[in-house]
């Protein structure tokens, strides 16, 4: 194969990183991961002198940690590559390696084409420089060249919406508009493959809206794109590829939707439901733990199917920690194209402004039938206590359904086959007469509307 | 790391191809992506410079007042109280000719051990030559030393002290100078990654060193059969070097001066090694 059809080429890529002592109570890979590297920072020996030197009885408990371990794959110009995983996946090591950022332990990347990475928005940002000052310095930082900064300048301003500030120090800056100083500068790097970290996060939502956008024009001129995220229907959206990481490994390489599915399946169970059995585990706060999330039919069904006409229910399970709390639940449902099409708090009379003893609750919001239209959804939770209003937590993208429509002419849909458009498809009460002469119209003329 | 660089025909934009494996070699550095990446070392200083006299009330004026009263504290506590011999120049012109100096070495060893880790944020973020970090920190404070030096031009005109055409020298001297701070940083500012013990530390090296070299008093003054250990000091060499050309004070001896050169490329190329074999874990560790 000729090298000009790959432009990326990864080859049994591995990445080690040394673990110290190990402990017993480490809950998460991150807090491993971050005893492993503070072990890191007191010790002589980093890698490759593995636990000789070490101080005495410790050395014999060195151990490493794959962060990345024999993955392979290649891809073409102008691809759009979704990576995805669980936190401590290697993800974020893969990036790195792409980027350069750090050398791996083994294996070999070949890049054919200018590279770019943005794993961070505003990076080197310094605050007692001016906006104008600041693009040069990040754009240079970034690796773009001056007279190629000078040329983007008023476009890369406009984009940040910042036109008027952009010769006030970035320390009088909101935090906003920092941060879409930053995606500016970034976005309008000119390289073959760009590696984008979860960076679309930034910003209000119509800001959002814009880089994700942005990203899709990216992507049309024919570019290289990794894209990081925890957020599956940017994923989907976004890219044609997907690469899943479990543990370190490559685990499925496929079309972003195949691996998208994968990797809810694998993740949670099922598709729709997920429980956190091991508490240390659990997402939670002070107050109150989150236990399972699912979607289920009126006689408690746990499917990932429902058929269009019936109603779903959406659960969550919680333990309330602490007693002396008022609790407030919600629910958001999002589509593929990473439109939320409703967030719910919980509205239940019974403990509306009450507060709850500590305890396992469950709260189901029940989405009538007829309601949704056609497509996968995926939920999100979230848990507040009131009075001050305290997050919980917040897990996106938890469980994922899909609502079909069997066709059987008694939908919304009719008798028609083909695509509808819309996130809604109510049973609307139409009504439709034969000739002018017997329009019945209605007491409430638009006159009396003003 | 590896990356072979090769410029392609076709497309408008230079295309590179890029090898990225676990490195070999001792010194296999890449020389082009430092050049490729030469507007990043310019802006570093840029930033450095600005940011440095920024809401500050006198400004850059802080450039010519810090050597200027250590001067005045050099001369009444040594040459005044101490009477330390000057070799019959007047004594704040023979402390402030090795002052500027070394107040540039200073400055270039301090900032240069820092600039990795003050740049923790982009190093883990962001991929870079990152030998630009102290090179550019080695540079930056000639700026300050090149303002200052109006000031020693001035008090010579003062003194009534002639320039003569070994002021053309002077510019090899500051090289040297520069070379001991590169050659000393490369190895504090990657050490500094992950003991930051180093970053306390510069502060009393840089304390002690001055003692060590000839700024309060001549090399006349450090017995004969030492100084060939003394010539182990490069900035002995240039402080010497400076009074030669501008006060025309005896020439430094060539013996140490090329004693001083070849440690400090040793120094140099070392610290080359060692910053290339730290720099593979900067950003997992910083």
């Amino acid at each position: 194969m000729k090298m000009s059809d790959i432009a990326v080429s990864v080859r049994g890529l591995s990445k080690r990183y040394r673990l110290g002592a190990r402990q017993k109570d480490h809950g998460t890979l991150r807090d491993q991961l971050m005893s492993g590297l503070k072990s890191l920072w007191n010790r002589n020996d980093y890698e490759g002198s593995a636990g000789l030197k070490g101080s005495g009885g410790l050395a014999g408990d060195a151990d490493f940690f794959w962060a990345l371990q024999d993955v392979s794959f290649e891809v073409k110009p102008g691809e759009t590559v979704g990576i995805i995983g669980r936190n401590g996946a290697g993800k974020s090591t893969l990036l790195k390696l792409l980027s350069r950022i750090t050398e791996p332990t083994d294996g070999r990347i070949e890049l054919d084409g200018r590279v770019s990475a943005l794993l961070e928005v505003g990076t080197g940002f310094h605050s007692e420089l001016t906006g104008r000052e600041n693009v040069y310095l990040n754009g240079t930082i970034l690796g773009m060249k001056r007279v190629e900064i000078t040329r983007k300048f008023d476009e890369i301003v406009a984009f940040a919406e910042i036109e008027q500030f952009i010769d006030t120090p970035v320390k009088r800056y909101s935090s906003g508009m920092a941060m879409r100083l930053g995606f500016a500068v970034a976005a309008h790097l000119e390289s073959e493959i760009l590696i984008v970290d979860e960076v679309l996060a930034v910003g209000d939502a119509a800001f959002q809206k814009k880089c994700l956008g942005k990203m899709e024009g990216v992507a049309k001129e024919g570019r290289t794109i990794f894209f990081v995220s925890h957020n599956m229907p940017a994923v989907t959206r976004l890219c044609a590829r997907g690469i899943l990481l479990e543990e370190g490994k490559l685990c499925r390489d496929g079309s972003a939707h195949e691996v998208v599915n994968a990797y809810l399946h694998s993740e949670l169970g099922t598709m729709s439901s997920r429980e956190w059995l091991d508490p240390l585990k659990a997402p939670r706060g002070e107050a109150a733990m989150l236990r399972a999330v699912r979607v289920r039919t009126k006689d408690g069904q746990c499917t990932e199917k429902f058929d269009i006409r019936n109603s779903i229910g959406l659960e969550m399970e919680y333990d309330v920690l602490k007693p002396g709390y008022k609790l407030m639940p919600s629910i958001m449902l999002w589509n593929e194209e990473g439109v939320c099409l409703l967030d719910t708090p919980e509205y239940d009379p019974v403990w509306r402004g009450r507060v709850r003893p500590p305890g396992r609750y469950r709260s189901t919001a029940w989405i009538p039938g007829n309601f949704l239209a056609e497509g996968t959804m995926f939920l999100s939770v979230a848990l507040e206590t009131l009075d001050p209003l305290v997050m919980q937590f917040y897990e996106r993208q938890v469980v994922a359904f899909s609502v079909i429509d069997t066709c059987e002419g008694d939908s919304a849909r009719g008798d028609f086959a083909g695509k509808l458009r819309g996130v809604v498809r109510p049973l609307l009460e139409w009504n439709t007469v034969l000739g002018s002469a017997n329009i019945q119209t209605n007491p409430i003329s638009t006159d009396a509307c003003e | 790391m590896e990356s072979n660089a090769q410029a392609e025909a076709g497309g408008s934009l230079p295309r590179r191809k890029l090898i990225i494996q676990k490195r070999g070699g001792l010194l296999d550095i890449d020389w082009s992506a430092l050049w490729e990446y030469r507007e990043l070392g310019y802006i570093l200083i840029w930033r450095d410079v600005t940011v440095r006299y920024k809401q500050t009330a006198i400004g850059v004026a802080w450039v010519i007042l810090q050597p200027l009263i250590t001067m005045l504290i050099f001369t009444a506590i040594f040459g005044m109280l101490a009477k330390v011999p000057s070799d019959g120049v007047w004594y704040p012109v023979f402390s402030l000719t090795a002052l500027l100096p070394w107040t540039y070495f200073a400055q270039a060893v301090t900032r240069a051990g820092e600039s990795v880790v003050a740049n923790a944020k982009i190093v883990s973020k962001i991929y870079f030559p990152r030998l630009w970090l102290p090179l550019s920190m080695v540079v930056s404070p000639l700026i300050d030393f090149a303002l200052s030096m109006v000031l020693l031009f001035g008090l010579l005109l003062y003194a009534g002290i002639p320039l003569s055409w070994k002021v053309v020298t002077l510019p090899a001297f500051i090289l040297l100078a520069m070379l001991t701070a590169l050659g000393l940083s490369l190895f504090t500012s990657a050490m500094n990654v992950k003991y930051r013990d180093v970053g306390h530390a510069i502060p009393f090296v840089i304390q002690i060193w001055m003692y060590l070299s000839p700024i309060v008093y001549p090399v006349s003054l450090v017995p004969e059969h030492w100084r060939w250990l003394y010539g182990l000091n490069p900035m002995a060499g240039v402080i010497e070097g400076f009074r030669w050309a501008l006060l025309g004070r005896t020439a430094p001896d060539p013996v140490v001066m090329a004693e001083s050169v070849i440690v400090l490329l040793l120094v140099v190329i070392s610290g080359l090694v060692y910053f290339r074999k730290m720099e593979r874990q900067f950003a997992d560790i910083i």
